[in-house]
């Protein structure tokens, strides 16, 4: 008995012995990119589906580009504490495909490393890349991305909505919030609590850096190291963005009735006219028009008060992760992927097969000014209204992107930010004291993350 | 197993020398030191597997997450000691007061509706003796239910525009509130359809009841009890040890509520939008740890988390002293 006592201990001891040294720091100091390097072996990707023609035919393309190279996709959303772990494992993924915004919080950790040689060797254009991608992959002065989709909003209405009420685009589009207003409360409809059709619909919590930006605010500093949150600006958009609900039956009567639709399909909030008007992401427009190719839309880019056209970018990239065991291979498969001639394969493909399916190919936004110029002037080719009109609007609409810049703490950033809108939406604050106290709780996440990463590239600057 | 058979064959002989004299007794007591030694020995190496399970399991990850709640680590790079730093932050931080005032709201409402609710069903799961087997399997069957998709028919159900919830109560003239949006019926939402999965504690309880010996019920009622009488004087002390367990065991799985409120109000069923109200405090540790990669700072609320369910299981426990009645027990 004693015996075992003892060797229970020892067990333990060990394990902690073993496993208190740490997982080990991982530098992210990159490896030499050689564009003459002949590339072999395994390459692992994490996060990338290849679920859809625009996947599948880059995807193929890659796999060309890299003869003798066994890719290895691990499908799914990139599950950020599985790639962490592997990271500091010393057995990581060798190409990961992340959301934008989660670039400069991987790369701060030194869990991906900085690609601008890749850039230079496998040729990547970055002058042809939309700058709003290259800033959310551009961290301490170096990028860490590879930039590939591209999210853009639109104003979307229905247009029978619309025209009962004597509306028209332009009074739901952004360019005067005292038209917003009042064509929220001439659009909505209510039999007492009941919200029968939401007049219009501000998209809060997510869309509330458009709102800001476009009443001249940022919710962070161009370096990404001060929030600006509690901006004069930021709390008046947030203000009028939240009326619009209030216009209407509250957010909570508003959200309860968008939550019951049946968004992605026959039913939707416009097809049903439930809907007036929203901003929302171009992609949707694709959504409606293969499911509802009949319902009575009206489409805009999203204007400022000043009439300007508006987008806030989003979107995907691809990253090295630190300790991957081909960088070469991956660097080469990613300039591949992102490459001007595999979007415009890729596109070709999804045209031939909504052109099989009678529909018309309304176009793919990419990161790449280049491909997205081919794809347009080449694929694209929609004449049949409302569509044609969404269509201009979404090629119009990323032309006039911002983004958030890349920071290390970029969910505590969010979160801080969504969690007062939340509790602006949910009556539990005012929107200043919100915001006030959202800045507090930002400001405070980024000044630790940044010490840290100050911390690290102290020495190597002196 | 030949030497245990020995070892058994031994233990009766050593057994029936107990009672004899003391010179012949002498050699006894050595040799049943050796038995007991080697049945020791064979329990340790029985158990073992558990054991080992145990250690690397359980033991090793809280050894470690005591270490971690004592530095800041990130996951990739190496935990740096911070002393009680992530403990005092804690005590500071307003959203852990929220979190912890929440899920005690929660427990507070949910432990009692489900185990009255389960205790009722069970009372009359033992009435229906024909029909006893279907409705046992009936209960039980929601609790096969992923909890995720609990979340997503928690927000189908109790929608407060469009739900089957405030339907059903249209029909009797109640306006339903906003169950998961107005921050005061987010708990409730949330705790009646916890009761969809009632049905384990159910089984547990009716097998309770299976057990109360019915010539008590007989005597009750040669005294003239009613139903409310006899299950007060009869049914509930005498299955008060599983009634007990199962609001132990409620309370516990109360504290460390996550996936239902998660999926609803944080994760696939509103990736932007949340509520205060439905931030438990192992979502705020799950945020912490695996959003923010704050692994240190959630090893310490994991700690405290630990503290709290210790402290009112241990003030169950000692309740269970004067309420709990074990059969052959002095209570």
């Amino acid at each position: 008995m004693r015996a075992l006592r003892w060797a229970a201990t020892g067990a333990v001891c060990l394990l902690a012995a073993g496993c208190a040294q740490g997982t080990g720091s991982q530098e992210g100091s990159a490896p030499a990119f050689d564009p003459e390097a002949t590339v072999s072996g395994r390459l692992q990707v994490m996060g990338f589906g290849a679920g859809d023609e625009i996947a599948t035919t880059r995807l193929d393309r890659a796999k060309k580009a890299l003869p003798g190279v066994d890719v290895q996709l691990v499908e799914g959303d990139l599950d950020i504490q599985a790639f962490l772990s592997a990271v500091a494992a010393g057995d990581p993924p060798d190409l990961v495909y992340a959301n934008r915004d989660q670039i400069g919080t991987f790369a701060s950790r030194g869990a991906v490393i900085p690609l601008d040689e890749c850039y230079t060797a496998e040729k990547i254009d970055e002058d042809a890349l939309r700058d709003a991608a290259v800033a959310q992959v551009t961290f301490g002065g170096s990028l860490y991305g590879v930039p590939e989709f591209n999210s853009v909003q639109l104003t979307m209405a229905n247009a029978d909505l619309l025209q009962g009420a004597g509306l028209s685009i332009d009074d739901v589009n952004g360019s005067d919030w005292a038209r917003v207003t009042a064509a929220t409360k001439a659009l909505s409809k209510r039999d007492g609590k009941k919200v029968e059709v939401i007049g219009y619909d501000s998209k809060l919590p997510e869309f509330l850096p458009l709102w800001a930006k476009a009443n001249g605010a940022d919710l962070l500093s161009e370096d990404g190291r001060t929030a600006q949150i509690d901006d004069p600006a930021v709390v008046e958009a947030l203000t009028f963005a939240v009326g619009v609900y209030d216009a209407q039956g509250g957010f909570s009567a508003v959200k309860a009735t968008r939550d019951a639709a049946d968004f992605f399909g026959e039913g939707n909030q416009f097809a049903t006219d439930a809907l007036g008007a929203m901003p929302m992401e171009q992609w949707y427009l694709n959504v409606l028009g293969e499911v509802t190719p009949k319902a009575p839309m009206a489409f805009d880019t999203f204007r400022t008060p000043q009439g300007e056209t508006l987008a806030y970018a989003t979107g995907s990239a691809w990253a090295i992760p630190a300790g991957s065991k081909n960088p070469q291979a991956a660097c080469r498969f990613a300039a591949s992927m992102v490459s001007a001639d595999s979007w415009l394969a890729a596109a070709q493909a999804r045209a031939d097969a909504r052109a099989k399916d009678g529909l018309a190919f309304t176009g793919v936004l990419t990161a790449n000014e280049k491909a997205d110029e081919q794809i347009r002037s080449q694929l694209v080719d929609v004449t049949q209204e409302p569509w044609a009109s969404g269509v201009e609007a979404m090629y119009d609409a990323n032309e006039h992107t911002f983004s958030l810049p890349a920071n290390p703490a970029d969910s505590e950033f969010k979160a801080a930010w969504q969690d007062a809108v939340n509790r602006v939406l949910n009556g539990q604050a005012e929107p200043e004291a919100a915001l006030a106290q959202a800045q507090q709780v930002a400001q405070a996440a980024l000044d630790k993350a940044w010490a840290v990463w100050d911390g690290r590239t102290a020495p190597a600057s002196s | 197993m030949g030497g245990l058979g020995r070892a058994d064959r031994s233990g009766e002989l050593v057994t029936t020398a107990v009672g004899a004299p003391a010179s012949l007794g002498a050699p006894a007591r050595p040799r049943r030191r050796s038995l007991e030694r080697r049945e020791s020995r064979a329990a340790w190496w029985f158990i073992s597997p558990w054991i080992v399970g145990f250690l690397v399991f359980t033991a090793w990850p809280m050894i470690y997450s005591a270490y971690l709640s004592l530095t800041d680590y990130d996951v990739i790079n190496d935990p740096h000691f911070v002393g009680l730093d992530n403990y005092r932050e804690l005590f500071a931080d307003p959203k852990v007061a929220l979190a912890m005032r929440n899920t005690l709201v929660y427990t507070a409402m949910a432990v009692p509706a489900h185990v009255l609710l389960a205790l009722g069903l069970a009372l009359l799961l033992e009435r229906a003796v024909r029909s006893a087997g279907f409705f046992r399997t009936a209960f039980f069957l929601p609790k096969m239910t992923p909890p995720v998709a609990v979340g997503v028919l928690l927000l189908l159900l109790f929608n407060g525009q469009r739900g089957a919830v405030n339907t059903v109560l249209g029909w009797f003239g109640i306006d339903g509130p906003a169950w998961t949006t107005d921050p005061a019926w987010v708990k409730p939402g949330i705790v009646l359809m916890g009761l969809w999965t009632v049905g384990s504690t159910v089984i547990i309880l009716f097998a309770a009841l299976r057990g109360v010996p019915k010539d008590l019920y007989d005597a009750a009622l040669v005294d003239g009890a009613g139903f409310w009488r006899r299950t007060r004087a009869v049914t509930l002390p005498m299955i008060s040890g599983p009634l007990f367990f199962v609001v132990v065991v409620n309370t516990i799985g109360a504290l460390q509520m996550f996936t239902e409120a998660y999926t609803a109000y944080f994760g696939a069923g509103n990736t932007t939008y949340s509520n205060d109200a439905a931030l438990f405090y192992v979502i705020y540790l799950f945020q912490q740890a695996f959003e923010f990669l704050h692994m240190g700072y959630a090893s310490a609320l994991a700690w405290l988390l630990f503290v709290v369910i210790m402290a009112i299981t241990g003030l169950q426990v000692l309740g269970s002293r004067r309420f709990v009645y074990y059969e052959g027990g002095s209570r």
